[in-house]
């Protein structure tokens, strides 16, 4: 592999697999992450014994040892833990594919198996030494990621004019999404703009319906070179180009100290993610965008590049997220309304959508840009069929 | 409610607000203030620092207004506002904090729907050393 030509197209994922979602699941983290992992170990057709890479990310209970020891994995020549929660699912697979295009793995496995639902809050946690950054935001009652979400949207709604309804735009494109996908929490559950406008605030400017579900589930995926992809069972969905950023004066989720905080990681991964990529943000057919908030899509909408800057709100207008809009969202209902596994659920769903198999397939989709948490050092990924 | 959990760098800035004064680091090579507080200048990669008093004047650049659920005490006096300012002699230095209705007032004293981005307002100091913000011109 010529230095410079990134992993374009050079693996590929070949099998995906989850656990149901729900509020609810009796099982404990770590028996749901061997579901899903096995899952999508049959779905590729691969034998775990061959698995020698896992990458995951931070918050996850389940360690790679755990997992080796009940899934019957051999030896292991790569593990991965990337950093900043939800802003790490789309670096998984980045680093697998990595790993695996220079020769330090053959088979990887991604996953990430979550209990929200069900387990606590993790701002809920203060018997730790917070981050840092925490002494200088939680005694002021800035306590939940809504809260400084909330912080960057208000500025943003402000900056740009934007307005609720283009909030209300993102939550009804992954509900109705949702509707159609009877894997999701909110499956045969219709959101209305009145229902939205009128719901309880969760932090103002952010309601309820801005906000993500509390979901129990596990997802994985699994990762193989490319020549080893054409001998799988299923359809290779190639890794086409694969970014993280972490923009410099960056400081976590609350970017408030950056010199521009309406400009947060998503960009810097966007400038990596396109420079090795054969196409352009026009020629995406569908796009998976972190949705633990609705502020995020808009946000991401312009640090991809698929807008300017400030008219991420204008863009989400007349139906341009729906099907058959400009650009297809979260089509399995994403983390607002399908389940919220850290962002994971946004990385099977683009592989069904380059597989044909979605349940809000958009036809002859062939590109997709998934990504991972905005706000936080993120990570990003463009698939291919 | 939460307290500060200072570390190292951080603890001059409450040593000195427990005092009543507001002051942020600055680096003692280049004079770059920097903030949060850390151990050397991105811009010079000097170690020295200094605590640099600041007016206290500032102007509101964004708000929020949390409801529960929250951590019990803050429940308690949900809706209240938490507001992020920028100091008017660093713009890019921004302080999280409260909008209260005067000097040792309750988070919720002040009303969320009289908040306005780009307001200005100024520091005050509760006996307990948190740094609270005032209009300047209620």
């Amino acid at each position: 592999m010529p230095a410079g030509t990134g992993l374009k197209d050079a693996t590929a994922i070949v099998g995906i697999g989850q656990t149901p979602f729900a509020r609810h699941l009796p099982e404990d983290e770590r028996t749901l992450a061997c579901r899903a992992v096995i899952a999508a170990l049959d779905d590729a057709g691969i034998a775990p014994g061959e698995v020698d890479a896992l990458a995951s990310y931070t918050m996850e209970e389940t360690d790679e040892v755990e997992l080796a020891k009940a899934v019957g994995f051999g030896d292991l020549t790569f593990f991965s833990k990337i950093g900043f929660g939800g802003g790490g699912s789309c670096a998984t697979v980045a680093h697998l594919a990595s790993a695996i295009a220079c020769g330090q793995a053959t088979v990887g496995v991604a996953w990430r198996s979550r209990k929200r639902g069900s387990g606590p809050r993790p701002w809920t946690n203060t018997a730790v030494q917070l981050p840092t950054p925490a002494q200088w935001t939680r005694p002021f009652g800035l306590l939940r990621p809504a809260d400084e979400i909330a912080m960057l949207a208000r500025r943003w709604l402000h900056e740009y004019g934007a307005t609720r309804d283009h909030l209300f735009n993102v939550a009804l494109a992954c509900r109705n999404r949702a509707n159609q996908n009877p894997a999701a929490v909110m499956y045969e559950r219709p959101l209305t703009r009145e229902m939205y406008m009128s719901s309880r605030w969760i932090s103002e400017p952010l309601c309820l319906y801005d906000n993500c579900l509390e979901t129990d589930g596990a997802l994985a995926c699994v990762v193989v070179s490319a020549e080893r992809a054409r001998d799988c069972r299923r359809r290779p969905v190639y890794v086409h180009s694969a970014a993280q950023g972490l923009p410099a004066q960056h400081h976590g989720m609350v970017n408030y100290w950056n010199d521009d905080p309406l400009t947060g990681p998503a960009w810097t991964a966007a400038r990596h993610l396109w420079k090795h990529a054969d196409f352009t943000p026009p020629d995406v057919d569908v796009a998976q965008i972190y949705d633990a908030f609705t502020p995020l899509v808009p946000l991401s909408l312009e640090g991809y590049g698929f807008c300017a800057r400030g008219e991420g709100g204008a863009f989400t207008e007349g139906g341009a997220l729906e099907t058959g809009g400009r650009l297809p969202l979260n089509t399995g209902g994403g983390g607002l309304s399908e389940a919220y596994v850290h962002g994971f659920n946004l990385i099977n769903e683009g592989v069904k959508q380059l597989r044909g198999t979605s349940t809000a397939q958009v036809p002859g989709a062939a590109t997709c840009l998934v990504t991972a948490g905005e706000g936080v050092p993120t990570s990003a990924l463009l698939l291919r069929n | 409610m939460l307290t500060p959990v200072t570390d190292s760098d951080g603890a001059p800035f409450w040593r000195y607000a427990a005092r009543g004064e507001l002051r942020v680091q600055a680096c003692g090579a280049c004079g770059e203030p920097r903030f949060p507080p850390r151990p050397c200048c991105p811009h010079c990669r000097s170690f020295a620092s200094e605590w640099r008093l600041m007016s206290g004047q500032g102007r509101i650049w964004s708000w929020v207004v949390p409801h529960p659920p929250l951590l019990p005490d803050y429940a308690a006096l949900a809706p209240y506002n938490v507001i992020l300012v920028e100091l008017a002699e660093a713009p890019r230095i921004r302080l999280v904090g409260n909008l209260v209705s005067a000097p040792g007032a309750a988070l919720d004293s002040f009303p969320p729907d009289r908040i306005r981005i780009g307001a200005r307002v100024r520091a005050v100091f509760t006996g307990d050393g948190l740094v609270q913000w005032v209009l300047e011109r209620p």
